[in-house]
């Protein structure tokens, strides 16, 4: 469903992804495992059109979308979900759901705020709430929520379960597990293993802007040394 | 206290008109980042095609509203090809070029203003319904004014309405916090950023029409009611529309009551509140920290020393300077002359603006008080040249120190807004005060001694006094004060980390800014002659600025060459065609779109790359 292939992205003169490369199928959940400034970031950045890449090829259902703008990108069903959640902090929930709201796609259910709130309780009890006044966790479900809100077929996670207690982080588990139930395909990008364990079938792990493992969660767990090579763990 | 009532009157009146105009400078301010200083030529346009299709409708009231209506529709369009022409293509540009560009379309809506109604205002002749009086408290009170008072709480409501209840200006609010994120959600920034300007310049056009019963189209409207919409936006709180409101009536009743208790200073007045307001809230009344546009910027490039051949060039350049009296004759050489000033002129804002990060769009502030300085004491004490051209810098450099204690505790479009408020005000000194200054008459018989009155020697002492003060800037430049300087640009908290005195390095900056500039103004003054409030003026400011920018921020050599550049262009310009502004203001808005680092800084890219290749 997306191909990225010898994905190149300098910041400035700075050379941050080299060669990138990296598939995710219909229906698949996969992770972007790497230490903190490996790319994973710039990778969905790159992605969505946040950043221009300097070359290579991004293809969404077979269709070239490297270097289209993020909006076209946005609408072709690519969501993403910044790290550091940039929510709207003087709009209400609601407004930042409203913000979100894409024509609904042939083919799927599509997202209300209602169905939401089913995913996300927390969100449901505070719809007039802004934004700024939420707490990191509601944040982070309010982010996702407004993404989902776009209807997109594919969903860039960048870090869900950074900053967040233990119970939040459960609870983010049990919603990607639920978005993974309806056929939603994801790319997340984590840095917390045992949480990527928990909801991936597969897993790219990045160093210094490089594809330097790649395989399904279960070869992971067998392959201690790459664990350990690449993750510290 | 009889005059309380109806003077409250025409100040609400007067903070209806001001609101209609500063609402819509600070939405698109909001949206876009833009300081758009063409806003003002946008309310122009509007009292201009208000007058001419109120003047050809029947004069009744519904005609009246109609003919409004139609004036908001037709501004809106321009408005929306604005955007689409110039501003779309400069939102990656830094914010001063942008700056810039707005100011290129005053330039060229000034001259097609002037070319579409002539020079004469145009008044609109009232319609008797709308000449009646009110009896308010015992006094009578026009009709209109109570019209325009209810008229700014209402733009106030409907706009709330809009921004609050409709999902446009959810949309709006979303991309004023951070519009990168609202476009990665697949909102087309483009369409909403061009229905957001087709909107505040229908608000400007409202105020513009509205303005036309109690003024007249004039071409003096784009600059003054610029400053004032200014002025309020940034009392209010850049982007926040109550504030704005809020701000239209504090300023309308200030300037309301100023009239009658203290007429010379109302315009000190109104800069003294902006001034006061934003020392205590530095980001206006409701204003809020600008969150930086969220948007992947990369980091100011280093100033580098020139590469040596460009020093070689310099070098020939300043021979060939020298060596000018020689050929050119007595008209090149007060060409000539007015370039040595403007170095200065330009590598003083470089110092501060460059370096300090602190862009001035008032710079003309210092040329104006070095001149007064040297004029004034020439007429009061006899001065000669020599004391006038010491004086002048020491002048401009104590009044920059007592100033600077306001601007270091500002930063950004706030800092840009109080040099160009406190310009205002040494501007309306200089205006209003005409016992010691003359006032529009300025101050005459400023002339040279007789040994220097010769156009040659009188331009050698100009271009060395310009080469010393560019290389003096230079050298403290890569003096360590310079890199302190630049370190609390670039992060002024890890600087203090740091242990550098962030506010007095800003402070130093300003002084040294400020006197080398007073030295420009003096050095003018006696090659005119004379000294006239407009070297004070924006339109001077706006200069100072386009020759930096013109030239670069990036190279100590640019705002030379800027200068230069612009000196040799405005003076073919003016002497070839009566519509130099057009001209102008045309290759402006053409050169931020094609080299947004200025001149300078793209002939070195080019050099480089020539030579890496
Ligand atoms: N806006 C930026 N400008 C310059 N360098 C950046 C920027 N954002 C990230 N980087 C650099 O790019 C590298 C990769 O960053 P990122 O993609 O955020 O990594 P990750 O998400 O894997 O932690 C890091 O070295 C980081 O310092
Ligand atoms: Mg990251």
């Amino acid at each position: 469903m997306l191909q990225v292939e010898a994905l190149n992205t300098h910041y400035g003169r700075a050379h941050i992804l080299q060669g990138m490369s990296l598939q995710v199928g219909s229906s698949e959940v996969r992770v972007l495992l790497g230490r903190n400034g490996a790319g994973k970031s710039t990778t969905m950045k790159s992605i969505i059109g946040l950043v221009r890449p300097t070359s290579g090829h991004i293809r969404f259902d077979g269709q070239e979308i490297a270097g289209e703008e993020p909006h076209r990108i946005a609408r072709r069903g690519l969501g993403y979900v910044p790290e550091d959640r940039r929510v709207f902090a003087d709009l209400t929930v609601m407004e930042n759901l409203e913000v979100g709201k894409q024509p609904a796609r042939g083919g799927m259910r599509p997202w209300t705020a209602e169905r939401l709130f089913e995913l996300f309780p927390n969100l449901g009890r505070m719809r007039d709430r802004p934004g700024g006044r939420m707490s990191g966790g509601e944040q982070q479900m309010l982010t996702i929520a407004r993404t989902l809100m776009g209807n997109p077929r594919l969903v860039l996670l960048d870090e869900p379960s950074e900053g967040l207690a233990p119970v939040i982080v459960e609870q983010m588990a049990k919603a990607i597990l639920a978005l993974k139930g309806e056929g939603l395909t994801i790319l997340l990008a984590e840095q917390n293993l045992h949480f990527a364990g928990g909801v991936a079938d597969s897993a790219t792990v990045v160093e210094k802007g490089r594809v330097v493992w790649s395989g399904t969660m279960a070869e992971l767990r067998a392959d201690e040394a790459a664990r350990t090579q690449y993750l510290a763990v | 206290m009889d005059s309380l009532i109806p003077q409250l009157l025409t100040g609400l009146a007067g903070a209806s008109s001001l609101f209609l105009v500063a609402s819509g400078l600070t939405i698109i301010f909001g949206v876009t980042r833009i300081v758009n200083f063409s806003h003002g030529s946008l309310m122009m346009l509007g009292a201009y095609i208000g007058w001419s299709i109120l003047t050809r409708l029947p004069r009744d009231p519904e005609w009246f509203v109609l003919g409004i209506l139609l004036t908001v529709l037709a501004t809106a369009l321009i408005g929306v090809v604005l955007e689409v022409v110039v501003l779309r293509r400069v939102y990656r540009a830094p914010e001063l070029f942008q700056l810039l560009a707005t100011f290129g379309v005053v330039l060229v809506l000034q001259d097609v203003t002037l070319w579409i109604w002539g020079a004469v205002e145009l008044p609109l002749p009232r319609p008797r319904w709308l000449r009646g009086f009110v009896e308010i408290a015992g006094n009578r009170f026009p009709f209109y004014d109570l019209i325009l008072i209810f008229v700014g709480p209402v733009v106030l409501g409907l706009l709330w309405l809009l921004m609050n209840r409709t999902r446009w200006g959810t949309l709006v609010r979303a991309a004023t916090l951070d519009r990168e994120m609202v476009a990665a959600l697949g909102v087309n920034q483009r369409t909403l950023f061009t229905s957001v300007f087709a909107l505040g310049a229908g608000l400007a056009g409202l105020g513009g029409a509205l303005s036309l019963p109690n003024a007249s189209a004039n071409l003096n409207i784009d600059l003054s009611i610029i400053t004032d919409a200014f002025v309020v936006v940034v009392v209010g709180g850049l982007g926040s529309l109550p504030g704005a409101f809020l701000a239209s009536l504090l300023i309308g009743i200030l300037q309301a009551f100023g009239i009658v208790l203290v007429p010379k200073i109302t315009l000190v007045l109104v800069f003294l509140v902006m001034a006061v307001v934003l020392v205590f809230r530095p980001n206006g009344l409701m204003g809020r920290p600008q969150a930086e546009a969220r948007e992947a910027t990369a980091a100011a490039p280093v100033i580098r020393p020139a590469p040596r051949e460009l020093r070689i060039l310099g070098l020939v350049a300043l021979v060939l300077a020298a060596a000018a009296p020689l050929v050119a004759g007595e008209y090149y050489l007060t060409v000539l002359t007015d370039a040595c000033v403007a170095v200065i002129f330009a590598t003083s804002l470089h110092f501060m603006m460059g370096p300090g990060g602190m862009a001035s769009f008032g710079h003309a502030a210092w040329f104006g008080i070095g001149a007064y300085a040297a004029g004034l004491l020439m007429q009061w004490l006899g001065a000669p040249m020599p004391v006038g051209l010491l004086a002048a810098p020491i002048l401009a450099g104590i009044v920059a120190a007592l100033f600077g204690w306001f601007v270091v505790r500002l930063s950004g479009v706030y800092l840009s807004m109080l040099t160009l408020a406190f310009a205002q005000i040494v501007w309306a000194i200089s205006f209003q005060w005409v016992e010691v200054t003359g006032g529009d008459n300025g101050l005459l018989g400023l002339w040279p001694p007789e040994w220097a009155r010769n156009p040659a020697t009188f331009y050698w002492i100009a271009l060395a006094l310009a080469v010393s003060v560019a290389l003096l800037l230079r050298r403290a430049l890569y003096a360590p004060y310079g890199y302190a300087l630049r370190a609390a640009r670039d992060s002024a908290m890890r600087a203090q980390s740091i242990g550098l005195d962030v506010k007095r390095l800003r402070m130093v900056a300003l002084v040294i800014a400020g006197a080398a500039c007073g030295l420009a103004g003096a050095i003018f003054s006696y090659s005119k002659g004379g000294i006239f409030p407009t070297y004070i003026s924006i339109p001077h400011s706006v200069e100072a600025l386009l020759m930096v920018l013109l030239g670069g921020l990036q190279t100590v050599a640019g705002p030379i060459i800027g200068a230069l550049v612009y000196t040799g262009l405005a003076d073919i310009l003016v002497r070839s065609t009566d519509l130099w502004r057009l001209v102008l203001g045309t290759v402006i808005v053409l050169l931020v779109v094609a080299f947004p680092e200025g001149i300078a800084g793209a002939a070195r890219r080019l050099w480089l790359r020539g030579r890496e290749a």
